[in-house]
């Protein structure tokens, strides 16, 4: 068994918030820059072209590229020969206290949802995500995600003779009703079967992907790219100005499901598609 | 590409009839903040018959909830956050005299009845919310003016020089995003 101090997660846990709200992972700058030279609409590539300098100016400067700099979901892959000295949950809360003061990041979260809706002043609790792996490492990937997008996201328990055709529907439809509203271009991700809550959790792991990967199912990557081209003739464009790119990638992932359903959910995210990792 | 038009804040209604969906101007002057604390705040106030904080005849509001500024500058990021949670409110406040308002996304369509109406226009940042930082760099100054207690939502008066923005909504019912989106998108054959 190996042993892992809990302060040493909360120092990772804070660095990974300042880095992940202050640069664009490569994969989806490369993205950006690719669908740059396919863009036709000018205000599309101007469009682009804003969000490149921006994401240079703001890792140069090192301030957040977005004011939204999120609620702060944390994906975990813990080994299961590893111990935690101490509370988990406990001391990333602490990593996303330290990291979102010292990087003057904004705090979004509010306590009490329903009611008062105070701000926390920290941007705690993290929503954590934890998966129990074989091996002795800890996988740590935070990703800040903005509720432009997160807002705009859906969920539909379709009847299993909808098929393919009624999942592809309602993944367009979602991008159609976001419009503008959810910065594009976008990254989607689907989660197709399990229960309500796995096709969730599935959709919001899919945009972990990097953004020039294909789900390893030949069935599945087709309907990625049917996706994709669906989306794309939708004719949004980069911040619904008008274009070509609506979508820089959709990434699905699936899981089993009961014979009575076919849960399908979309998670959109921004152009500014924010996530940091480190192995401990 | 046309010169961008100048606007200094309080707008007139000769401002708002000159300007069409797709033009761009450069805002310098005073502009107000406030996003959805902010709004709930203005109305109940309205509602109970209580003086608002700020005089929003021929103003500008911007929705955005900046993130804190680092020592030495004057604020952080600052880009534009979805308009449309602003929509129920926004009605009352253009009959108030309230002649621009700033954000990202689509608009609802009392809001753009209301525009025709009271004479007002909706704004995007250029780009949209694409370049949050480089609108940061038009921010001059920046004091709170009400509802410190909201931290990033509390309302604050920038003082902007050369703010990029493009006409989404106008007065004549043009729709920016309508119209892009028309231009480009692939309508299946049947």
């Amino acid at each position: 068994m190996r042993e892992i101090e809990a302060g040493k997660i909360t120092d990772v846990i804070s660095y990974l918030c300042k880095e992940a709200n202050f640069s664009l992972p490569d994969d989806v700058l490369s993205a950006i820059k690719t669908a740059k030279l396919r863009e036709e609409s000018p205000m599309g590539k101007e469009v682009l072209s804003l969000i490149l300098e921006n994401a240079q100016v703001a890792e140069r400067e090192k301030i957040p590229l977005c004011q939204d700099t999120g609620c702060v979901i944390v994906f975990l892959e813990l080994g299961q020969e590893v111990i935690i000295k101490g509370d988990i949950y406990r001391v990333i809360d602490e990593g996303v206290r330290r990291g979102y003061e010292e990087g003057y990041l904004r705090k979004s979260m509010v306590k009490d949802t329903c009611f008062s809706r105070e701000n926390t002043g920290d941007n705690t609790p993290a929503i954590v995500h934890m998966e129990i792996v074989p091996g002795d490492a800890l996988k740590i990937i935070v990703m800040p995600k903005g509720s432009g997008s997160e807002n705009m996201s859906r969920l539909s328990m379709l009847k299993p003779a909808e098929g393919v055709e009624g999942i592809i529907d309602f993944v367009v439809e979602t991008v159609e009703i976001a419009g503008p509203n959810s910065c594009p271009p976008l990254i989607v991700g689907v989660g197709i079967g399990g229960s309500f809550e796995m096709a969730a959790y599935l959709a919001k792991k899919a945009l972990l992907r990097k953004v020039q990967g294909k789900n390893p199912s030949i069935e599945v990557a087709n309907l990625e790219r049917e996706l994709l081209e669906r989306i794309n003739h939708l004719g949004i464009g980069p911040q619904g100005f008008g274009g070509r790119i609506t979508a820089l990638a959709v990434h699905v992932e699936t899981f089993p499901t009961h014979m009575a359903s076919l849960p399908v959910a979309v998670n959109l995210n921004c152009y500014a598609a924010r996530r940091k990792g480190a192995i401990l | 590409m046309c010169q961008p038009i100048r606007l200094s804040p309080p707008l007139s209604d000769e401002d708002i009839e000159n300007l069409r969906i797709g033009d761009r101007a450069l805002i310098t002057g005073a502009i107000y903040t406030a996003r959805d604390a902010a709004h709930g705040r203005l109305i109940s106030s309205l509602r109970e018959g209580r003086e608002l904080p700020i005089d929003l005849e021929g103003q500008v509001i911007y929705y955005v909830g900046p993130t804190p500024a680092r020592p030495g500058q004057i604020i952080g990021t600052a880009g534009p956050t979805t308009s449309s949670r602003m929509d129920p409110y926004a009605p009352k406040l253009l009959a108030l005299g309230l002649k621009g308002m700033i954000g990202k996304g689509k608009r609802s369509q009392e809001v753009k009845e209301a525009l025709k109406k009271y004479k007002a226009i909706y704004f995007a940042p250029l780009g949209g919310a694409a370049a949050p930082v480089l609108i940061s760099k038009t921010i001059k100054k920046c004091k709170v003016v009400a509802y410190e207690d909201l931290g990033t939502e509390a309302i604050h008066e920038f003082e902007v020089e050369d703010f990029p923005v493009i006409v989404v909504n106008d007065i004549y019912g043009g729709d920016l995003y309508e119209e892009g989106r028309r231009k480009y998108q692939i309508l299946k054959s049947s």
